[in-house]
């Protein structure tokens, strides 16, 4: 990984691999706390450690990891479970959320009714190239984006596909890849690099995972960023090697490979290399074979003259990197483990199909622990995305990329080469930066309370209910529930009573209850799952 | 509902006040920063824990479940103040402890580093042992420890030991050799001495929440910059901000239907709590909230000015901090580059830490305060050209006025490495864990850390750290 990955902006590294499983050394169950833990921290006696239950996950609240079975079933031929019903509309909705960045106005009606298949193929079998509809994004100046050379754009320039794209499954398997094969530009150095590699990413978004990571381990961003430029016979450098292996195909502390695994691996990598140069850095990415190593290497107990095109397919023919691929793969869109019945099956379809993405991307979307299990929350980038495209706005400031920063999320900038941590997004720092984006969002299409001359005043009658009823439809209605429903209700019938004491403060304050349930709306706990 | 106020200039404090009437609650309240109320017997502490549940009162619904205020609040007023604290800093990516420390005297260092080896005399003698010489960046530390203010593990680890970066660091975050544990360290320690009200106690100066921090019953809080905590949003002001942000804490006390969607509550009501904790560390009208009785550096990103509000806010007694975690500057996986990189990143981090520990000597509350600086691994004893690739034992440091000061297992040479050639621990991390928790928290260890013992001085599994503090 990379040295500067833990720059002062960054978040703290958090592996997923680490999170592997659940416990079951030292946490063992108590019985009270087994139910009702999702309400959470109202226990307030303290027991011993060895008694101590945490919900489903260490962080209090926080939801389940992604697991990867040390011992997982083998591949079955039986297909995974799926609904034959049509698609509801809370359906289409997470399928939105989850598959895309968040529906776009009346996106959601025109979805629901239909066969799941249709629906779910529309996202995963997309015919020619993207249509990206509405105005270009700009700069806050409204100059085209600049993503290869200014700072933040990049961000920016990604973030419109996500908000205009008609391909939507295609951006969100690139966001997944950019977090899979998750390199920084803090030690890339070159924005037009890292655009290289999304563009690698999108290419190849629902295509074989063989050739997709084939294609990566040659990427001259990832041979910067995992030191393969570095990896010479006489001076091995291990990074790209583990790695390899650990996050991107078998998972640790599976008994998938050894050190000395790890070692051998990296001989089979050499050769990789690159020229510097003081005017433009890395050029001229290219294989050398006088820098490999053409002996014979042992990796999982086969021996043979291995280059990294071996290193590629050793790894995806392991009988253990199909469980850790559809496991992991299956995380990023359901909270929960599969069932060792559904892990099987998929295994069974990624190896059958030639290891194809889309075909267990498909099999996942219509699982009913994907249509209808427990939520996710949602990523900083999609919430981001998701809020622009409900209100119908393009990219027209560059704020985005600090913002979402802020709430835990710079593309092109992962906190380390595990990615960023899917199951602990939401703190009371990345809080408060959810809430600064959603005033951004709000910055050119906010009531003003106190207009300029011209300007017209906000409505000086508006009931408490249809306030309620405007701010919902700001935001394209989105689906609240009902408790957080009732207490923003409470607040929009309360919260001028005994302010307004004289009739010039009907229309403003209206317009701040107005602006008040709109951020409230926005940044209430339901719309950051989905 | 009826607001027993009707003046024209509704103010933040008479919401509030209004709030606490109108919840039954029968208290005069104040704003953070405010007098206190005179004859109430109030103190700061106390206003902000009842501020938490009058928010709670006033918006939420029928179906509101907060958390056991009433209790929760009794319980942190009887908490005494001075508590001890824990600040933990991480230096990420595995750092080179046989550059931190290096051993310069041994002729195998030299030929294992033979472009990265530092020359005898570049740097300090350690003298508690002359074969190691501290990295010329650390000169900070080689001064704290003449001074008897740091406690040296020159190689502490684990065994057998792990190579990678998310599992190695993963055990030290939790305590334990197992990959499966969901809570860290910390965490455990304040599930048993926290509080179910006070989120500030479990504290991440970052933009997301450490996992050695992550609890299983008890909230903790991150705050990326605590004099910048406040919420503002287009055409939202007086005199509505106060009830929105009230709103915005009762969304998150509603209960939630999954695991989730308990996350995003909980981030919600935590974070209404920690707005009303830090607002007088706020900068205001270009004044800043606090001041500093000594110079931090102007290098290291937002690290020196994280510490140097950490030391202010330890200064307040309304805050009941308990467990402290910090990122150091920069990455260490120097697996290329490692001269420069290291050298910048680790003479920034000590300059700060070195500051920060002038800053609680200042404030009197060097007494109470200790700092670990730890990190995933060392690195590999021989070079790989330009760096250094994942090793085995590393180095850790305990910075305090109350450290014994005296080294902990010592440096085992270079002579004999074990079987993937990496330098050989002579310290667990998990028997320092067990005597900060039995020594300077005065909890039993065993509690939070599996096989630990008592953690005083008694056995444990891991070997024993007898006297760590004075």
């Amino acid at each position: 990984m990379t040295p500067a990955s833990a720059s002062a902006q960054a978040s703290s590294a958090k592996g997923k691999a680490r999170h592997s499983r659940r416990a079951k050394h030292g946490l063992r169950v108590s019985k009270h706390a087994k139910h009702k833990h999702h309400k959470r921290k109202h226990h307030k006696a303290a027991p011993r450690h060895a008694t101590v239950t945490p919900n489903s996950a260490g962080l209090a609240g926080a939801p389940a990891p992604p697991a990867i079975p040390v011992s997982p079933p083998p591949p079955s031929s039986a297909p995974p479970p799926a609904q034959v019903t049509a698609i509801t509309a809370a359906q289409a909705r997470r399928l939105l959320w989850r598959a895309g960045f968040g529906p776009a106005p009346g996106q959601v009606q025109s979805i629901a009714g239909q066969s799941l298949e249709t629906a779910v193929h529309a996202l995963t079998r997309p015919a020619g190239a993207a249509h990206l509809s509405g105005p270009e994004p700009t700069d806050d100046e409204g100059n085209a984006l600049d993503p290869a050379d200014a700072y933040g754009q990049d961000h920016c320039w990604w973030l419109d596909r996500m908000v205009r794209s008609d391909q939507q499954l295609v951006e969100r398997m690139t966001f997944i890849w950019h977090d899979w094969f998750a390199n920084s530009n803090e030690k890339v150095g070159s924005q037009q690099r890292m655009l290289d590699q999304n563009n690698l990413f999108r290419e190849m978004a629902l295509g074989g995972f063989h050739e997709l990571f084939l294609a990566v381990t040659t990427n001259p961003a990832m041979l910067v960023f995992l030191d393969g430029i570095y990896n010479d016979k006489h001076e091995l450098n291990e990074n790209y090697a583990r790695e390899m292996m650990e996050l991107f195909s078998l998972g640790a502390d599976r008994g998938a490979y050894t050190e000395t695994d790890v070692k051998e691996m990296a001989r089979t990598l050499t050769g990789w290399t690159a020229e510097w140069t003081e005017s433009k850095g890395w050029q001229n990415f290219h294989f050398d074979s006088s820098r490999h190593d053409n002996g014979n290497k042992t990796v999982f107990g086969q021996t043979g003259k291995w280059n990294y095109e071996d290193a590629v397919r050793l790894c995806v023919t392991h009988p253990l990197h199909a469980s850790f691929f559809v496991s992991k793969l299956w995380s990023y869109f359901v909270p929960a483990p599969p069932a060792p019945g559904t892990l099987a099956s998929l295994e069974g379809l990624y190896t059958t199909s030639g290891y194809s993405i889309q075909a267990v991307v498909e099999a996942i979307l219509m699982h009913p622990d994907f249509l209808d299990g427990s939520e996710l929350v949602t990523p900083p980038v999609v919430y981001n995305a998701a809020l622009l495209r409900a209100i119908g706005r393009p990219i027209d400031t560059t704020a985005w990329a600090w913002l979402s920063a802020a709430a835990g999320q710079q593309l092109f900038y992962p906190p380390n080469v595990s990615g960023w941590d899917f199951t602990h997004w939401l703190d009371t720092s990345t809080a408060k930066a959810r809430w600064e984006i959603a005033s951004y969002v709000t910055a050119k299409s906010y009531p003003n309370p106190w207009p300029g001359k011209g300007e017209a005043a906000y409505s000086s009658t508006e009931t408490p209910a249809e306030a309620i009823e405007h701010a919902f439809a700001y935001w394209a209605t989105p689906a609240l529930g009902e408790e957080s429903k009732q207490c923003l209700e409470n607040f929009s019938a309360r919260c001028l009573n005994g302010v307004i004491t004289a009739s010039w403060q009907n229309s403003p304050y209206r317009a701040l209850r107005q602006n008040a349930l709109r951020m409230l709306i926005a940044t209430s706990p339901d719309m950051q799952v989905s | 509902m009826q607001r027993s106020c009707s003046c024209n200039d509704f103010t933040r404090s008479q919401l509030l006040r209004a709030g606490i009437a109108q919840a039954g609650r029968g208290l005069p309240s104040i704003e953070p920063g405010m007098p206190l109320p005179a004859g109430t017997g109030m103190d700061r502490r106390s206003f902000l824990l009842r501020s938490a549940g009058a928010m709670l009162a006033v918006y939420g619904a029928a179906a509101l479940s907060p958390r056991q205020l009433e209790v929760g609040i009794a319980e942190a007023m009887a908490a005494p103040p001075n508590q001890p604290v824990l600040v933990s800093i991480f230096m990420e990516g595995g750092w080179d402890a046989l550059s931190v420390l290096a051993p310069v005297k041994e002729a195998k260092y030299h030929e294992l580093r033979p472009t990265l080896g530092l020359a005898e005399g570049a740097g300090q003698v350690f003298s508690e042992d002359e074969a190691l010489m501290w990295h010329p960046q650390a000169a900070g530390l080689a001064q704290l420890h003449g001074e008897g203010k740091v406690t040296v593990f020159p190689a502490i680890g684990y065994d057998p030991p792990d190579e990678s970066h998310f599992t190695s660091r993963h055990y030290w975050e939790v305590g334990e050799l197992n990959t499966e544990t969901r809570s860290g360290w910390m965490g455990r320690y304040l599930d048993i001495a926290g509080n179910p009200n006070n989120p500030l106690q479990g504290l991440s100066l970052d933009y997301s929440l450490a996992p050695a921090l992550a609890t299983t019953r008890v909230p903790v809080a991150a705050v990326s910059t605590p004099s910048d905590y406040q919420f503002w949003a287009y055409g939202l002001d007086e005199p509505l901000t106060e009830p929105t942000m009230e709103t915005f804490g009762a969304l998150g006390a509603l209960a939630a239907p999954s695991p989730a969607f308990a996350q995003a509550r909980a981030a919600s009501l935590d974070t209404s709590i920690i707005r009303n904790q830090v607002a007088p560390f706020a900068e205001h009208e270009g004044k800043p909230g606090f001041t500093s009785p000594v110079t931090y550096p102007t290098s290291g990103g937002d690290f020196p000015a994280r510490l140097a509000v950490l030391a202010a806010m330890l200064d307040d007694e309304a805050l009941p901090i308990k467990c402290v975690s910090l990122n150091a500057v920069g990455g260490y996986d120097t697996h290329s580059d490692e001269a420069t990189t290291l050298s910048t990143n680790l003479g920034e981090t000590v300059e700060s830490v070195v500051a920060f520990q002038r800053d609680l000597e200042a404030r009197k509350l060097d007494q109470r305060v200790v700092v670990q600086l730890w990190s995933e691994f060392g690195r590999r004893p021989r070079e790989n050209g330009s760096g250094t690739d994942h090793g085995a034992a590393g180095v850790s440091f305990l910075i305090g006025s109350r450290v014994k000061g005296k080294m902990v297992g010592g440096f085992p040479g270079l002579s004999k490495l074990d079987e993937n050639e990496n330098l050989i621990n002579t310290s667990d991390y998990r028997a320092i864990y067990a005597a900060i928790l039995g020594q300077w928290f005065q909890t039993e260890a065993g509690l939070v850390i599996p096989e630990a013992g008592t953690g005083l001085e008694g056995p444990s599994h891991y070997g024993q750290v007898p006297g760590l503090f004075t």
